[in-house]
């Protein structure tokens, strides 16, 4: 894992102790809320319904135990004793005191965490696949370019005031678990002719209002121009991006009106007026970054442990968080965990203080001290050893964190909804757990198999739902709360958007119509198909006709 | 008027700080009837009379809006003074992109002005990416502008300043 320098710790301090300076002046009301507002978003620092909410940047979605820790006391300390983790491997504290964030930033800062860039029209943390390092299919680590792209755009003196948002995901592997393709700029790691390293370049991917999957600018850059070809791409954004208005500000907007052809020779214009020596990272730096990535002493093991195998027999449960938690890890007798923070009931993406220290114990003996963070709201613990499994999965049974549901039907994401979120048109957590209380039967739940389900409150679309196999959003008719369904989204290597299915539905109706909608899919579902696929060949007929049918 | 804030010394050197300076030019609107002395000028004037203007004994600024590129003026700039950059809202960041250009891509060495909505909050922005003359409207002093400027240590990414890149101090 990257380990912070002197450098990178002296830039927190320095960041600490400016924003300690702006809130001093707006307590003291020397700054009108209005002043403090853009001052506060650059911190990750939101107004929301009931309280503040912080939003805690960590990068790539990686966290190491002592990391994970501090959270787990912040939470305790300075929230209700929890912490919300989001689609974009962040993690938000929702009942935060204005008085209290210089000093949440500060214990945040021992421990190289921060909040930079978390909010605001800037280049936003950088995700990735949360099984770097861990996965056997992957050309290479997405976390050293995801921790180069960290660097290079903290504080960007020419970037942090662009049209909107930007957000950039990155992964090496062709299973996409991180949803590239629906990000302002999406990186594809690829393998050149003579196996040296590059990328597949993907930009105006986005949900909101108005969703767009991203489309390929360059089929392979070389991955030593990467910040000469960002910079390039993010210039022509922010000098052509609209600014007249906010729902049309995003990169995705302009691509669209420009077309990706015109786009992209615009781009390619900006790139060849670049000094790609000035901007591109030096190979000595890249290479400092590569160093801490590498890859970890892991032991020589057989490929089968007799201890896990002897578990496995004697326990039902077991067997099933294998099935549907455990996933295949690059060297032999380790494997890679998914944490559901999905238990039948909770709320999506929730952990608490006291989980977070379960999760930071067994990350740090079992799992190399290494700890992550996935766009589904889940954690994984990625170098489990075959022979610890067992006890692994005692210690999160004990914690409430076995629940084997990793993108089953349960398996939902949400985001806060009208319960926190100032922008809500309506809740998402209430519905989450109708919907997973419906599919609590894990064996029906494992019949139906992959099923993502994605919430969002309102047409920010924060839950994915235009990226759902299917999805709910939210919306206020006349001060009530109704839900629209949408089928055959996808935010994987297959990404899709969404149809919808029809009017919308009252909040009672909507985990009878789901139900409804699988039912109808077990129905004509042949061989292998999963619910997706089943749509891609049927359409939307069927299940138009399941729901409102049931709903008349 | 407005006061105006003049960088002394280099962004990276430890004589780096921020002065008033006397603003020897004049804002002329496009309407306005032109003053003697030095004169900004909107780009639209500048193009219908700016060669009358240069050929006579006084310093040509002009002043270019967000949604105008700078390199309209690539073959005017060695005779320009001053190009004042606009911020009609201080959120509005391409004035950032035209500063870079005027300096890394275009070699304009005179005055990079930052006029409209400037705030000190902006100020390591700016001085990062070569504006070395600010209107700010928000009462900020030299010493505030030289403190906000110079707030952080290190910075990660190179601009059109001379500062050293957290790599180059790593690889001292």
């Amino acid at each position: 894992m990257y380990r912070y320098d002197a450098i990178d710790r002296e830039f927190l301090t320095d960041r600490s102790n400016e924003f300690r300076h702006q809130v001093a002046r707006r307590l003291a009301g020397e700054l009108t809320e209005d002043q403090f507002k853009p001052l506060r978003l650059m911190n990750g620092l939101y107004l929301q319904l009931h309280a503040y909410m912080l939003r805690v940047a960590i990068p790539y979605g990686s966290l190491n135990s002592r990391q994970v820790r501090r959270l787990a006391w912040i939470g305790r300390t300075y929230d209700k004793g929890y912490g919300h983790f989001t689609t974009r491997q962040n993690l938000q504290f929702h009942w935060i005191k204005l008085k209290d964030v210089p000093d949440i930033l500060d214990a945040m800062a021992e421990v190289d965490l921060h909040a930079i860039q978390t909010s605001g029209n800037c280049i936003r943390n950088v995700t990735a696949d949360p099984y770097a390092g861990a996965t056997a299919e992957e050309i290479d680590d997405p976390r050293v370019w995801s921790e180069i792209l960290r660097q290079w755009s903290t504080l960007h003196p020419e970037f942090s005031f662009l049209p909107r948002k930007f957000k950039i995901a990155v992964t090496g592997a062709l299973t996409d678990r991180a949803a590239v393709k629906t990000h302002d700029i999406g990186l594809f790691l690829r393998k050149g002719r003579e196996g040296e390293i590059g990328f597949e370049v993907v930009v105006g991917g986005g949900q909101g209002r108005t969703p767009y999957i991203a489309q390929t600018i360059r089929s392979y850059l070389p991955s030593e121009h990467l910040l000469s070809y960002v910079e390039a791409i993010l210039r022509v954004y922010n000098r052509h991006g609209r600014r007249d208005n906010i729902y049309k500000a995003r990169i995705k907007i302009l691509v669209a009106a420009l077309g990706i052809e015109e786009f992209t020779r615009q781009v390619e214009e900006e790139w060849g007026k670049i000094n790609a020596e000035r901007a591109d990272l030096p190979a000595a730096e890249q290479a400092r970054i590569r160093a801490a990535f590498a890859q970890p002493n892991f032991e020589t093991l057989p490929a089968v442990s007799e201890a896990f195998e002897a578990a496995r027999a004697a326990s039902p449960a077991l067997q099933r968080f294998v099935r549907n938690n455990v996933k295949p890890h690059k060297v032999p007798g380790y494997t890679i965990v998914e944490v559901s923070l999905k238990a039948i009931g909770q709320t999506p993406g929730d952990a608490t203080a006291d989980q977070l220290d379960v999760v930071a114990d067994l990350g740090e003996r079992y799992s190399l001290d290494d700890i992550r963070v996935t766009h589904a709201q889940n954690l994984v613990l990625p170098h489990v050893k075959l022979d610890d499994l067992p006890a692994v999965h005692a210690a999160l049974e004990a914690a409430g964190l076995a629940t084997a549901n990793i993108d089953l039907a349960s398996d939902i994401i949400a985001c806060p909804g009208l319960d926190y979120c100032a922008l809500a048109n309506a809740r998402a957590i209430p519905i989450a757990q109708d919907i997973a209380k419906t599919f609590a039967d894990p064996d029906r739940a494992e019949k139906i198999g992959e099923l993502k389900i994605k919430i969002s409150g309102c047409i920010n679309a924060c839950g994915h739902h235009h990226v759902a196999h299917i999805g709910i959003l939210g919306v206020d008719k006349k001060g009530e709360e109704f839900y629209q369904l949408s089928l055959g989204g996808s935010g994987a290597e297959d990404a899709s958007i969404g149809k919808i299915l029809g009017p919308g539905l009252s909040a009672e109706k909507v985990a009878p119509a789901i139900d409804a909608l699988v039912e109808t899919y077990l129905h004509i579902r042949t061989g292998g198909e999963r619910f997706l696929d089943t749509y891609r060949r049927v359409g939307l007929e069927p299940f138009k006709e399941a729901v409102y049918a049931q709903a008349d | 008027m407005p006061k105006l804030i003049k960088l002394i010394g280099d962004a990276s050197g430890p004589n780096f700080g921020a002065e008033w300076a006397e603003d020897g030019f004049v804002h002329v609107g496009d309407d306005d009837a032109l003053p003697e002395g030095d004169v900004i000028l909107s780009l639209a004037r500048f193009q219908a009379e700016g060669e009358i203007l240069l050929s006579n004994s006084r310093r040509v600024g002009v002043r270019i809006e967000p949604d105008q590129e700078v390199e309209a003026l690539a073959y005017d700039l060695p005779h320009l003074s001053v190009v004042a950059l606009s911020f009609p809202k201080y959120r509005d960041g391409r004035a950032y992109t035209s500063a870079r250009l005027l300096r890394e891509r275009l070699g304009f060495t005179g005055e990079v002005r930052a006029v409209g909505d400037v705030l000190q909050e902006q100020a390591g922005f700016m001085v990062r990416c070569g504006f070395d003359a600010f209107e700010p409207n928000d009462g900020a002093t030299p010493e505030a502008w030289t403190k906000a400027a110079h707030r952080f240590r290190h910075v990660y990414q190179r601009a059109a300043d001379s500062r050293r890149v957290a790599f180059e101090e790593r690889a001292v």
